[in-house]
């Protein structure tokens, strides 16, 4: 029978299937980090467990990392002590530790693949919801909560239903300056926050063939912004290139045999998919959010909607809430809305040609008066790949701050955030209310588009720059 | 984990859309490296001023649902964040009950793993039991899981589904780690068939 990508990878890692469809599934890969793993390691301690497959666990410091002044280590005392619980339980189970200073060390979804440790066909779980990047070498990956974590620290297994299988087709050619993000905006404009509940999303059609490692990366990234917790793209050449070579990438014959079996994944011609969603890449204009959802999208060339138009009770109340707190009125056009900040990072938007494509914008530029702007490159690595091709300097000069790796002002966990009533043009992936700061208003944007709204001062189109 | 027995309680009504866990619990509750005492901060941000002070017209504040051990909610509850602080703050404040139309996959998942049940209703079962949470403690609902049935302050009986093993495993506080144990050899089996076909992994 013909069969989707996502029906291979699970029939490949089932260990046992109840009577009832409960599913005990293997797992691949476990990236763990500081947050959300002192309590399942706890758990492993208290009940006498070991990890049972240590060489399989990758445990990394990303979401309290301080991104300036990180020689003199971490002043917040709950984070720090965060961070060194995790270092201490990497050491007393047995698991790799990357440490601050380390220059592999950065946001655990742009470590996992850098180091190889991403690979085609596998599992892939971490505590943290964003696992769904990896989908992007065609890996079913997606993330956990703390419990799960120490099921799968202890059994190397997890306890699963099978999802629905989606297909998003991404048909057309981008337009210039329309990219990975505004694709993905859209689909989640489309569909909503909850239209991928209880599915794995795979996304193809030429735009997405079309894509890099890093775009294709961006767009799986936020599927559980579309409700679903994995998305997946068919491994192709492009996957094979970015891998081979890469410190945990599998080396000699071992490589080419991880190749042919690569080739197999891909989804089977006819094979059924539950729901089909359609979208033209062609006719995209740059995207941005207005309020606290990622579902509330529009164009750049577009207004803040109005309540009174809408004739749902409890939507129109959403839409009211959302405006009050983002403080805009309703018919303002998106370019007339100004910006105190500008946030270009996290694991949708920090890896090396985010950057690259931010530094051409602003090259020969100034950040404008009164906006404060900052870029977090994803990794140590994407940072000294960054240096070494003098993006550092451009962005110094055009007046944004250049720091540190790590998770930074996407969830604010560290001392980078917002102060009540700043409005952000940020490259992450949630605008929920107080993410980025208690008060603070959050619009999501492509790289591109924030590092234009940090020169103009205000939202503008990228196509007319 | 406790069991879950069946839960008799005041039902807090929260109408609102795609309550996600960075409300639930916001991200500065998340340093704390133990799953215990975060019910004081479930909700914070719409719960307390920045001062601290109690925000009077929040649901929970109100004195009627200060003991809520029911909450009703809008579409989409639970989205956003993996964080299984959200759980554990709504299970410490002493809910364990959620009724909505619909969950985010992980919150969902998640809530079993801490003895609170999660409930999915058509929108108008979910609008009959908001009607009724607005009453306030005058109103009480009643949950039965054995028998998968809700019995509002009327007399008026709803069914809700529940996947079979996950009602197994709260009905008797199981452990799951321990359950998957069992299954060692199996797991075993797994790995070295799957070591021989790919050893690069």
């Amino acid at each position: 029978m013909a069969r989707t990508m996502y029906d291979k990878i699970w029939d490949a890692h089932l260990v046992d299937e109840q009577e009832d469809g409960t599913c005990l599934l293997y797992i691949d890969r476990h990236l763990v980090h500081e947050v959300t793993s002192p309590q399942a390691f706890e758990g492993l301690r208290l009940s006498g467990r070991q990890v049972r497959a240590p060489g399989k666990t990758l445990a990394v410091a990303d979401h309290n990392v301080p991104t300036e002044g990180r020689a003199n280590g971490i002043a917040d005392e709950e984070s720090r002590i965060q961070v060194e619980t995790l270092e201490k339980n990497a050491k007393d189970f047995g698991v790799e530790y990357l440490e601050m200073m380390d220059i592999r060390q950065g946001v655990v979804h742009i470590v996992g693949p850098e180091q190889g440790f991403t690979l085609p066909g596998t599992t892939i779980v971490c505590g943290d919801s964003h696992t769904s990047t990896h989908g992007a070498f065609g890996a079913l990956a997606h993330g956990i909560g703390t419990s799960e974590v120490e099921h799968v620290l202890a059994t190397q297994t997890l306890i699963q239903t099978k999802a629905k299988n989606m297909k998003i087709e991404v048909n057309g050619t981008l337009p210039d300056h329309v990219t990975a993000k505004d694709i993905i905006l859209a689909v989640i404009g489309e569909i909503g926050t909850a239209g991928g509940t209880g599915y794995v999303m795979e996304y193809t059609g030429e735009a997405i063939a079309a894509l890099s490692m890093e775009g294709r990366m961006t767009v799986c990234n936020m599927s559980i912004e579309g409700g679903a917790r994995a998305g997946l793209i068919a491994p192709d050449e492009k996957t094979f290139e970015y891998l081979k070579g890469r410190p945990r990438s599998p080396k000699g014959a071992d490589w080419d045999a991880a190749v042919a079996y690569w080739k197999t994944l891909p989804t089977d011609e006819g094979a059924h998919f539950d729901k089909v969603v359609t979208l033209d890449a062609s006719n995209l204009p740059p995207l941005l959010t207005w309020g606290t959802s990622p579902e509330n999208v529009v164009s750049i060339e577009g207004v803040v909607p109005d309540p009174s138009k809408i004739e749902d009770a409890a939507m129109r109340t959403s839409v009211e809430r959302a405006l009050a707190y983002m403080g805009l009125e309703a018919n303002t056009k998106m370019t007339d809305i100004k910006i105190d900040r500008a946030f270009i990072g996290s694991c949708t938007n920090g890896r090396i040609e985010d950057i690259r494509e931010v530094a051409k914008i602003v090259k020969g530029k100034k950040v404008s008066d009164h906006v404060s702007a900052m870029v977090v490159p994803g990794s140590g690595l994407v940072k000294e790949q960054a240096e070494q091709e003098g993006l550092d300097k451009i962005l110094i000069e055009a007046g944004f701050d250049w720091r540190e790796p790590g998770c930074s002002m996407c969830l604010a966990m560290n001392a980078d955030k917002l102060s009540e009533g700043e409005r952000c043009a940020s490259t992450s992936n949630r605008n929920f209310e107080g993410r980025q700061g208690r008060g603070g208003r959050t619009h999501l944007v492509s790289p591109e588009m924030a590092a234009a709204a940090a020169i103009a001062g205000h939202f503008v189109d990228v196509r007319k720059v | 984990m406790d069991k879950f027995k069946k839960v008799d309680g005041v039902a807090a009504p929260l109408p609102i859309l795609n309550v996600d866990t960075d409300m639930i619990i916001p991200k500065q509750f998340l340093k704390t490296i133990k799953r215990t005492g975060l019910g004081k901060n479930l909700f914070d941000e719409m719960r307390f001023t920045i001062d601290g002070d109690e925000i009077a017209d929040f649901v929970l504040n109100k004195p009627q649902y200060r003991n809520a051990q029911i909450l009703v909610a809008g579409d989409n509850f639970g989205c956003g964040s993996s964080r299984e602080h959200a759980p554990w703050a709504i299970a410490d404040f002493g809910i364990k009950v959620i009724i909505s139309t619909s969950f985010a996959d992980i919150f969902y998942n998640n809530c079993f793993k801490n003895g609170i049940l999660p409930i999915k209703l058509s929108q108008g079962d979910v609008d009959k039991l908001m009607e009724d949470a607005e009453r306030g403690a005058n109103a009480t609902v009643s949950v039965d899981l054995e028998t998968q049935e809700i019995k509002g302050p009327d007399g008026g009986t709803i069914k809700f589904d529940v996947d079979a093993f996950r009602k197994h495993c709260l009905l008797e506080g199981l452990d799951d780690v321990g359950l998957t144990l069992q299954k060692e050899e199996k797991i075993t089996a797994f790995e070295s068939k799957r070591g021989a076909e790919q050893p690069w992994l």
